[in-house]
C-alpha cells in the first residue's frame, strides 16, 4: 500500500512538472536567459512554479508536520543541519552549470525519460552517474573530515 | 534558440500539483520530496530500507507523460537543444552537484524554501544563479 501511494504521489509531481511546463528544457532555459528580458524572449513562468510549489508546501508542511507521525513510517526525517559549510555552495554552483547547459534538472530530467527521447536517456545515465561518484567521494576519508553529520543527502 | 509563451496559469497550478506531491510524501513518509536525494538513494550503498518506495516515487515520475499521451493522445512540447556531447557534460555536472549539494530544485527550491531554511536559500539562489550565468555565456558570449 505504502509502495502505491509513492507511486501515486509520483505520478502527481510528474504531472505537476509537464503541465508547468518544467518538462521542456527550452523553457527553462529561457528563464534563466535573462538577457531575453530585454531582448522580449524571457519566459518568466518558472517563477510562477515555484511560487505554487512553494506556496503549497509552506501551507501544507505546517499542517502535517502537527501530525504524531507520518501514515507509513514510524517518524518525520527531517534534515537538521543548519552549518553553512563549502559545499552548500560549491554543490549548487555546479549544479546550476548543469541546469544551465541542457536544461534539465534531476525531477524533469526523469519525467522526461517517459517522453520517449533518446537525448532524456543520455542525461539521464549521466547525470545518475554523477550521482553515485558524488556520493563515493563524500564517504571518502578524506571528505568526511569536514563534514558531520556525514550523509551528503541530507538537505 | 527556440521561443516560449509565458504561461503563468498552468504554470502556478502545475508548481501547486508539485508542492501537493510534496506534502504528500511528507504526510505518507515523513520524508522531503527531493528528487536528487531520491535517485541518488536508487544506488549502493542503501543506507534503510525505503529502495522499493523511492522506485515507485521514480517510476511514477517517468510515467506521467505516458499517461497524459493516454488521456489527451498528445504531449506538450518538449525540445532539448542540447548535442550528445552537452547532454553529457550537463548530466554528470547536474547529478554530481544536486549531491555534493545536498539537494536540487526540489529539495532545496521546494521543500526546503518552505521550511524557511537558510541552508535552502543559500543553495537556491546558488543554482539560480549559476543557471543563468551558463545560459548567458552559451546564448551571449560567442
Amino acid at each position: 500500500m505504502a509502495i502505491l501511494v509513492q507511486f501515486a504521489i509520483g505520478l502527481i509531481f510528474g504531472l505537476g512538472l509537464i503541465i508547468s511546463g518544467m518538462s521542456d528544457p527550452a523553457k527553462v532555459l529561457n528563464f534563466l536567459d535573462v538577457a531575453g528580458i530585454q531582448a522580449g524572449t524571457w519566459d518568466a513562468s518558472l517563477a510562477f512554479v515555484m511560487a505554487g510549489a512553494v506556496a503549497v508546501t509552506f501551507v501544507g508542511f505546517s499542517r502535517v508536520l502537527k501530525l504524531p507521525r507520518p501514515f507509513f513510517a514510524d517518524r518525520f526525517y527531517l534534515p537538521t543541519r543548519r552549518d553553512i559549510d563549502p559545499r552548500i555552495v560549491a554543490g549548487p554552483a555546479i549544479f546550476g552549470v548543469g541546469w544551465g547547459l541542457v536544461g534539465f534538472c534531476p525531477g524533469p530530467a526523469l519525467t522526461a525519460l517517459g517522453f520517449g527521447s533518446l537525448s532524456a536517456v543520455i542525461f539521464v545515465v549521466a547525470m545518475c552517474a554523477g550521482m553515485v561518484l558524488a556520493r563515493f567521494i563524500a564517504q571518502l576519508p578524506s571528505s568526511t573530515r569536514y563534514v558531520t553529520p556525514a550523509d551528503p543527502l541530507e538537505t | 534558440m527556440v521561443t516560449t509563451s509565458f504561461t503563468p496559469i498552468a504554470s502556478l497550478a502545475g508548481g501547486a500539483m508539485i508542492g501537493l506531491a510534496a506534502v504528500l510524501l511528507m504526510w505518507a513518509t515523513g520524508r522531503i520530496a527531493g528528487v536528487s536525494g531520491i535517485a541518488a538513494r536508487l544506488f549502493p550503498p542503501y543506507e534503510d530500507r525505503e529502495l522499493a518506495g523511492r522506485l515507485a516515487f521514480v517510476a511514477g515520475l517517468i510515467v506521467a507523460p505516458v499517461l497524459v499521451r493516454l488521456v489527451t493522445g498528445d504531449l506538450p512540447a518538449q525540445t532539448i537543444a542540447a548535442g550528445p556531447a552537452l547532454l553529457i557534460v550537463g548530466g554528470l555536472l547536474t547529478g554530481f552537484g544536486s549531491v555534493w549539494g545536498s539537494g536540487c530544485t526540489s529539495g532545496h527550491g521546494v521543500c526546503g524554501l518552505s521550511r524557511l531554511s537558510v541552508r535552502s536559500l543559500i543553495a537556491t539562489i546558488t543554482f539560480m544563479a549559476a543557471g543563468m550565468a551558463t545560459v548567458f555565456v552559451m546564448r551571449h558570449w560567442s
